[in-house]
């Protein structure tokens, strides 16, 4: 029955890239200011942005009169679309575990992230270990499979996490470790044993680095020797070391901010993205310094001690001392409308519309080293955009419509049209199953990428 | 020297005197209950409202507060709140909200209320100035204590400031607190509809058996809430007849203003069978009911409609309940009932996103509810279920002053909140978050 009612949904999605011209709409290209004007999708691509543009032959036409554009929002913190959990916890250095292999397509997440104006998110490993798994960025191409999620030549990732939830995660009260059990403790339970794990874990990636760049110079000089034997857990961190693969660090308190920054520094890596990162404003300096962006929540705050001096102008003050800053989402939930969670730094810490917009679109995508390919409208870009019908930064404000690489993935007057069709398909099958006299499938629990801060 | 005159500065801003007369003057003011006034005044004297005009004289010595471009609007109330009651989630030391027991009307919210929690100032700044605060299951917040309570005590309607939990009281005793029992959950807090079995074995909750022994067990919990209303009516009876042997029983005692109809019971209910179960307990026991937190209405609209119930949304930016539901179900539910012709107050449920209800509010809007059906929703009509509506909710002569100057429509996000009056006295906009960022923003 799930079954079919995917499939119900997939045949409301896509519609195969064509051009497309969007007329009279309000443009906000985040890149190159806000005009009323037209954009003409080609190829799945941005071919042409302005207050007049030629019309193609046979181009379909969205009239967006009294409506906005803004380029697809990038979350640049989410969960979804994992199948199963998202925190290999058993350990304390789990980077052999890669999202990747574990990616859920038919997770409903991803539709009603679209539904929210998502066309991009980054998908983490959750934060139970100092050094997490590996993630990478996916576009919410409903309907795809596995692969066809997979935001195609982006930079793969890997989860640190620092604080209460690496700490906490082999040592809940009572249960790893309490009296009992017979699991021992996992190191470690202090904020002090995590600089010394994340130390640690690059002492051994380095010098396995030096083995397989000695191997590869003999090969270079033409020798054949035997070769280094590959570790699993070590590659990812090795391609830390090479650039190769970013740092997303889970963080809160300033404390362990300086701590990563300094551990990096001492080992030659960058961290590309401070997440949550509540307390980053305390040391904004030193983040931008390091060329680290930061990418936080809007508002939220108090669920936790690390969360307790969170304030809600962490972004527009981290951008004031200079730092690249994303607001994102880690919650199913939130995510569908980071456009006002965007709005909300305006009003906490006087941020224009565009800073505000950026926050959403051009920064995480730079964060993400993809901004070259989304985050505003210009021409060149892929064809993610979405259309409200207010100004998006409002909490009045709906998606209409939304296009990935020129593809309408998701459309709110078809979604409400096609509601009907769909409540009988799904009572055509009730009633199959009554009559078959088998006991109704239990629910399904909702919630599927819920919040791991 | 210096510091004393600092002192003195911040006591002016933040506790003016109460009682202080102060007229806003020429700002556009926007009653709720009655049509916008545009460039007119507003007089505060002994913490009342005490004209509306355009033509006020004003008393000697008032403190004149230029508005002109600003609005004004009566103070905004969440009814579902847990404020004062919990600081950080994640720490039971910080957290009142749930006690042990499966029958407690005896407990008050009031009375744990901590005046100085860090929330109040934070929520202030958008405009709310009083709250329901709910005692409610869960002695740890989201990470344990005490999860059987079915009436889980009462709750209490405060103002955001005070310097005590008396002085913040508008009434202790605002509502009665029912977590409603469901099919193998429990109807409390974000919805809780019943529980898959696969998850039901798993945990070992109810369900584990499928759901005959889930709907014995479900009965069971309905028949024994029904005994505890049974005995409190028997005592009721005895206390009035000086029964021989009567005994004062605690938890009795704070039942007879239930029975009485003089406290309404808050009823925690989510799916519509649920609802509709908990109308037909409301019947039975005769009591006065609000049901919180419904997430689906359907078919009980028209129940709640006839007998008159309001409800009291939760989150209004919340998932769907089901995988299959539509993904905006429930963004469209506050329009839903208003088209069922029922009446609405938004609650957020959660101190975190307090400062959100007007937020929760327009997003209603986005997805059908009238402008100011949503306004009202956040402040009269929340005044009305409450029993509070002859002193708040509205800018009104003779009401308590709780009022908020804004420079545009409350309800939007980049809207800022420049003066905020809570009983007439104007109220610092200032608070732990303010504070940190002026202070991080001076670093070098």
């Amino acid at each position: 029955m799930k079954k079919a009612l995917l499939a119900a949904l997939v045949e409301l999605a896509p519609v195969c890239a064509e051009t497309i011209v969007i007329q009279n709409a309000t443009v906000m290209t985040v890149a190159k200011g806000t005009f009323k004007g037209s954009i003409v999708v080609k190829d799945g691509k941005i071919a042409e942005v302005g207050e007049k543009v030629m019309v193609p032959q046979g181009a379909t036409l969205i009239d967006a009169a009294n409506q906005y554009v803004i380029p697809g929002i990038i979350d640049c913190h989410s969960h979804i679309a994992i199948d199963g959990g998202i925190n290999e916890s058993s350990i304390s250095v789990s980077s052999m575990a890669d999202v990747r292999d574990v990616l859920n397509p038919e997770d409903i997440a991803i539709y009603r992230a679209l539904a929210g104006g998502v066309t991009t998110a980054n998908i983490l490993h959750g934060s139970a270990n100092a050094i997490g798994g590996c993630t990478l960025p996916i576009k919410m191409r409903w309907g795809k499979d596995a692969e066809g999620l997979i935001f195609e030549g982006a930079m793969p990732g890997i989860k640190f996490a620092l604080g209460e939830n690496p700490k906490r995660a082999g040592n809940p009260p009572g249960g790893r470790g309490g009296a009992g059990t017979t699991v021992a403790p996992r190191y470690p339970a202090t904020r002090m044993g995590i600089e010394d794990t994340i130390r640690q874990a690059f002492d051994e990636a380095k010098a396995y680095k030096q083995e397989w760049d000695a191997y590869n110079a003999r090969v270079a000089q033409g020798e054949h020797p035997l070769p280094p034997r590959k570790d699993l857990k070590l590659e990812p961190l090795k391609e830390v070391l090479e650039g190769k693969r970013y740092v997303h660090a889970h963080c809160y308190r300033a404390d362990e901010i300086l701590m990563l920054i300094r551990v990096a520094d001492d080992y030659g890596f960058k961290i590309r993205t401070f997440q949550h990162v509540l307390e980053g404003y305390k040391v904004a300096r030193e983040i931008a310094a390091h060329g680290a962006g930061a990418s936080t929540f809007s508002d939220w705050w108090s669920y936790k001690v690390e969360a307790f001096d969170a304030i809600p102008y962490n972004a527009a003050l981290m951008t004031r001392k200079g730092v690249l800053v994303s607001l994102n989402s880690d919650d199913a939930e939130l995510m569908r409308h980071l456009n006002s969670e965007a709005g909300k730094a305006m009003k906490y810490g006087g941020m224009s519309e565009t800073e505000a917009l950026a926050m959403v679109t051009l920064n995480p995508a730079k964060q993400l080293g993809l901004d070259n390919r989304v985050g505003s409208i210009e021409p060149g870009k892929d064809a993610d955009l979405v259309i409200y019908d207010k100004f998006p930064l409002s909490g009045y404000a709906k998606v209409q419509k939304v296009l990935i690489d020129g593809t309408v993935y998701f459309d709110r007057d078809k979604e409400v049209s096609g509601r009907p069709a769909k409540q009988a398909a799904k009572q055509k099958l009730i009633d199959k199953e009554k009559q078959q006299q088998r006991p109704a499938p239990a629910r399904r629990p909702t919630g599927q990428g819920g919040r791991a801060s | 020297m210096k510091i004393f005159a600092l002192l003195a500065g911040f006591a002016i801003v933040s506790f003016a005197a109460s009682g202080e007369a102060i007229l806003i003057r020429n700002a556009d003011v926007y009653p709720v209950t009655a049509a916008p006034m545009k460039g007119v005044s507003v007089l505060i004297q002994a913490g009342k409202i005490a004209d509306i005009g355009a033509k006020i004289v004003p008393p000697k010595g008032v403190r004149v507060v230029e508005a002109k471009g600003l609005r004004v609007y009566p103070g905004m109330l969440d009814s579902g709140t847990e404020l004062g009651l919990s600081e950080i989630g994640a720490v039971r030391e910080t957290v009142d909200t749930g006690e042990l027991g499966e029958f407690m009307p005896q407990l008050r919210a009031l009375v744990a209320v901590n005046p100085e929690s860090e929330h109040f100032p934070v929520v202030r700044v958008n405009g709310i100035t009083s709250v329901m605060t709910f005692p409610s299951s869960g002695g740890g917040g989201r990470f344990g204590g005490g999860e059987r309570q079915v009436i889980a005590g009462q709750a209490a309607l405060i103002h955001t400031d005070g310097w005590t939990w008396e002085d913040m009281e508008i009434n202790r005793s605002a509502a009665l607190h029912l977590i409603f029992p469901t099919i193998a959950g429990r109807g409390g807090r974000g919805g809780g509809g019943p529980v898959p079995e696969n998850v039901a074995e798993m945990f070992g909750v109810a369900g584990a058996g499928g759901y005959t022994v889930a709907r014995r067990a479900y009965e069971q919990q309905i028949s024994s809430l029904n005994d505890f209303f049974d005995d409190a009516r028997k005592y009721q009876k005895a206390r009035a007849a000086n029964a021989p042997g009567f005994r004062r029983d605690l938890k009795f005692e704070a039942m007879i203003p239930v029975l009485e109809r003089k406290v309404p019971v808050a009823i925690s209910a989510a799916r519509a069978s649920t609802i509709h179960d908990a109308l037909a307990f409301a019947e039975k026991q005769n009591i006065k009911v609000v049901i919180l937190q419904p997430r689906e209405l359907g078919k009980v609209a028209a129940e709640l409609k006839a007998r008159d119930i309001p409800i009291v949304f939760g989150r209004v930016l919340a998932l769907p309940e089901t995988e299959d539901s539509p993904y905006d179900e429930a963004f469209t539910l506050p329009a839903e009932a208003y088209k069922a012709g029922l009446k609405f107050a938004f609650g957020t449920f959660n101190n975190e996103f307090v400062r959100d209800l007007p937020y929760q509010a327009a997003t209603a809007v986005a997805f059908g509810l009238p402008y100011d059906e949503a306004l009202k929703a956040v402040t009269i009509n929340p005044a009305e279920i409450w029993g509070a509506s002859g002193q708040i909710g509205s800018v009104e002569k003779g009401k308590v002053a709780d009022l908020v100057v804004t420079d545009g429509d409350p309800l939007e996000i980049q809207t800022q909140v420049k003066h905020l009056y809570i009983k007439g006295t104007e109220v610092t906009l200032a608070n732990k978050q303010t504070r940190l960022f002026e202070k991080y923003m001076g670093r070098q």
